[in-house]
């Protein structure tokens, strides 16, 4: 039962926020420590322990290499960037036409799921798209239907507009054969004697991927049915008065 | 033929580049640091197979270690906004051309080592996503030094640049696998199988049990920590593969890469999660930003749990093919 102890240190070393990589070397070697504990056992016991423990790691950190190669790819992207990628993307997405709150968000959902499937990540985040962009055009479309709008809804719709971000990427970037998690899963499938290519895993996110887009659309659909239910009755027929801003 | 060996020669090559570059970055104080990191990191795809099983775990704890103490971030230079905005006008949507040519080739050359007869002469058809993902980022890093002419440092400047962003975050996933294995040896999962068969009687038994436990577990553990990669060895080790793959014939691919993607629920209702749920609240000013369950997430839960049953019911349905 001891060795669970190494989980114990995975799962305070996050919540206490020490560093990950830390926490990590931690937790593997008390679980090769408390592997080795026996209630007479010497201190040279345990330094025997540690150093094996130690080699183990090593030798899955050297077989798992592989994991962190998906870096190499900032070549290009790095490269893309500086010639305005993240630029040309924010004109894509300025020039949506879209006449409610929700079709806005769901065409940036679309763009922004099927970018991260091809291994654009970096194509979207809240700094770079939602803060200077989403959030501004779905607020625009809310209060070119509604007119200004008040706190509730304005902060409800921002909410809405990081969501979709987080929400796209998560479960879009699974299906790019090269990103972190999915060679993770390679790395500790192989240390468990399981050889698997990325490719096997990369198909099987694709499911969840449609059921997102799925269940986002209606929740998006619920989301334009809620503000009109909220603000087409208080809402006036032309431009609001500046004073209920 | 092109195996692995090659390409951790190639990526050990640009890890040492940027860690030369960040040696002589005079705006980072703490460049140091970062020589040492990325220079560490180099040595392990340069020379990691001359170290030994020791030597390699040493190198591992001298990474943790300067992580610990703290890398900066430098400041390759690079082009202004404007610059980048007149070049986004001038060359319009074909800058995504070269992005595409990744996955391309990745899921090209994949198809080329595996189906063809001339393939595995070229790529080594057992690793041949990886080493054509490599090599699709090579093509795609010359067509853009023809077409944009930029200086020719520049791909490893930018890459420096987008690197020191991401930190020592980079190394986390392949921890967490070499985790996993430290795990197997002591005989985690056995150990947390055990505890778990005797409070959920008849998760050997049961496939919808179990692939509920695993997937709940995995959003659970996902809360708590914040991230879907840490839970991910424990909650396999545990449940994942002792009970829904070994026992009850789950395939591993397909149990694995949802259990993935159930976590990321998780991710998805946790303000542990800072990055995804916290800082987007702080950027759009939201007046609850500071609450536990702030705007963002609670317009998050109510896609995170239908898709969380969603991925349960994929799990059970799809991931035991026989």
């Amino acid at each position: 039962m001891l060795v669970l102890l190494g989980i114990g240190v995975v799962v305070l070393g996050f919540v206490l926020r020490a560093n990950p990589l830390l926490v990590v070397m931690a937790a593997a070697l008390t679980t090769g420590l408390a592997a080795a504990w026996t209630p007479e056992a010497e201190i040279a016991v345990y330094y025997a322990a540690a150093i094996s423990t130690l080699a183990a790691f090593g030798k899955a950190f050297n077989d798992s290499r592989y994991v962190s190669i998906v870096w190499f790819v900032l070549l290009a992207i790095g490269l893309l960037e500086r010639a305005g990628l993240q630029d040309r993307a924010r004109m894509l997405i300025a020039k949506v036409q879209a006449a409610t709150v929700g079709r806005v968000l769901w065409v940036y959902f679309v763009i922004r799921q099927a970018a991260a499937a091809l291994g654009l990540t970096s194509l979207g985040g809240h700094p770079q798209m939602v803060r200077p962009l989403v959030a501004p055009m779905a607020e625009g479309a809310a209060e070119a239907k509604f007119g200004a709008l008040p706190d509730r809804e304005r902060f409800l719709i921002r909410s809405h507009s990081a969501a979709v971000d987080n929400i796209a990427l998560f479960f879009g970037e699974d299906i790019f054969i090269a990103i972190a998690s999915i060679l993770l899963i390679k790395g500790f499938l192989e240390q468990n004697g399981i050889i698997v290519e990325p490719l096997q895993l990369s198909v099987w996110a694709i499911p969840t991927a449609i059921a997102a887009l799925a269940i986002h659309t209606i929740r998006l659909w619920l989301l334009d049915a809620h503000l009109k239910r909220r603000l087409a009755a208080a809402a006036p027929t032309s431009e609001a008065p500046e004073a209920a801003q | 033929m092109i195996t692995l060996a090659y390409i951790y020669i190639l990526v050990g090559m640009f890890f040492a580049a940027v860690s030369l570059l960040s040696l002589l970055d005079a705006s980072n104080p703490r460049r140091v640091f970062n020589f040492l990191f990325w220079g560490l990191l180099a040595t392990s795809f340069l020379a990691g197979a001359y170290l030994g099983d020791l030597g390699n775990g040493v190198l591992a704890l001298g990474l943790v270690i300067v992580a610990t103490i703290g890398l900066g971030q430098g400041k390759p230079s690079t082009t202004s906004p404007e610059e980048r905005r007149e070049s986004a006008m001038k060359r319009g949507d074909l800058l995504f051309l070269p992005a595409l040519i990744i996955p391309a080739v990745a899921l090209g050359g994949t198809l080329i080592a595996k189906e063809t007869d001339w393939g595995p002469a070229l790529i080594d058809p057992a690793q041949a996503t990886l080493i054509s993902l490599i090599l699709g980022t090579l093509i795609a890093v010359t067509v853009g030094m023809l077409w944009l002419r930029p200086p020719v440092i520049a791909p490893l400047q930018e890459a420096r640049r987008l690197l020191d962003a991401v930190g020592w975050a980079a190394i986390l996933p392949q921890m967490l696998a070499s985790l996993g294995a430290v795990f197997l040896v002591a005989g985690v999962g056995q150990q947390v199988g055990a505890l778990f068969s005797e409070y959920i009687p008849g998760l050997e038994d049961s496939r919808t049990l179990a692939v509920i436990a695993y997937c709940v577990g995995m959003a659970l553990f996902t809360i708590i920590m914040g991230n879907a990669f840490a839970a991910f060895p424990v909650m396999t080790a545990a449940v994942g593969l002792p009970f829904v793959v070994v026992v009850l014939g789950g395939d591993p691919a397909r149990v694995c890469a949802i259990g993935m993607l159930a976590g990321f629920c998780g991710t998805l209702m946790t303000p542990m999660a800072a990055n995804f749920n916290v800082v987007p609240a702080n950027l759009l000013e939201l007046p609850d930003r500071k609450a536990a369950l702030n705007g963002v997430i609670r317009a998050q839960i109510p896609t995170a749990i239908p898709l969380l049953i969603a991925n349960i019911l994929l799990m059970r349905f799809l991931a035991f093919p026989s």
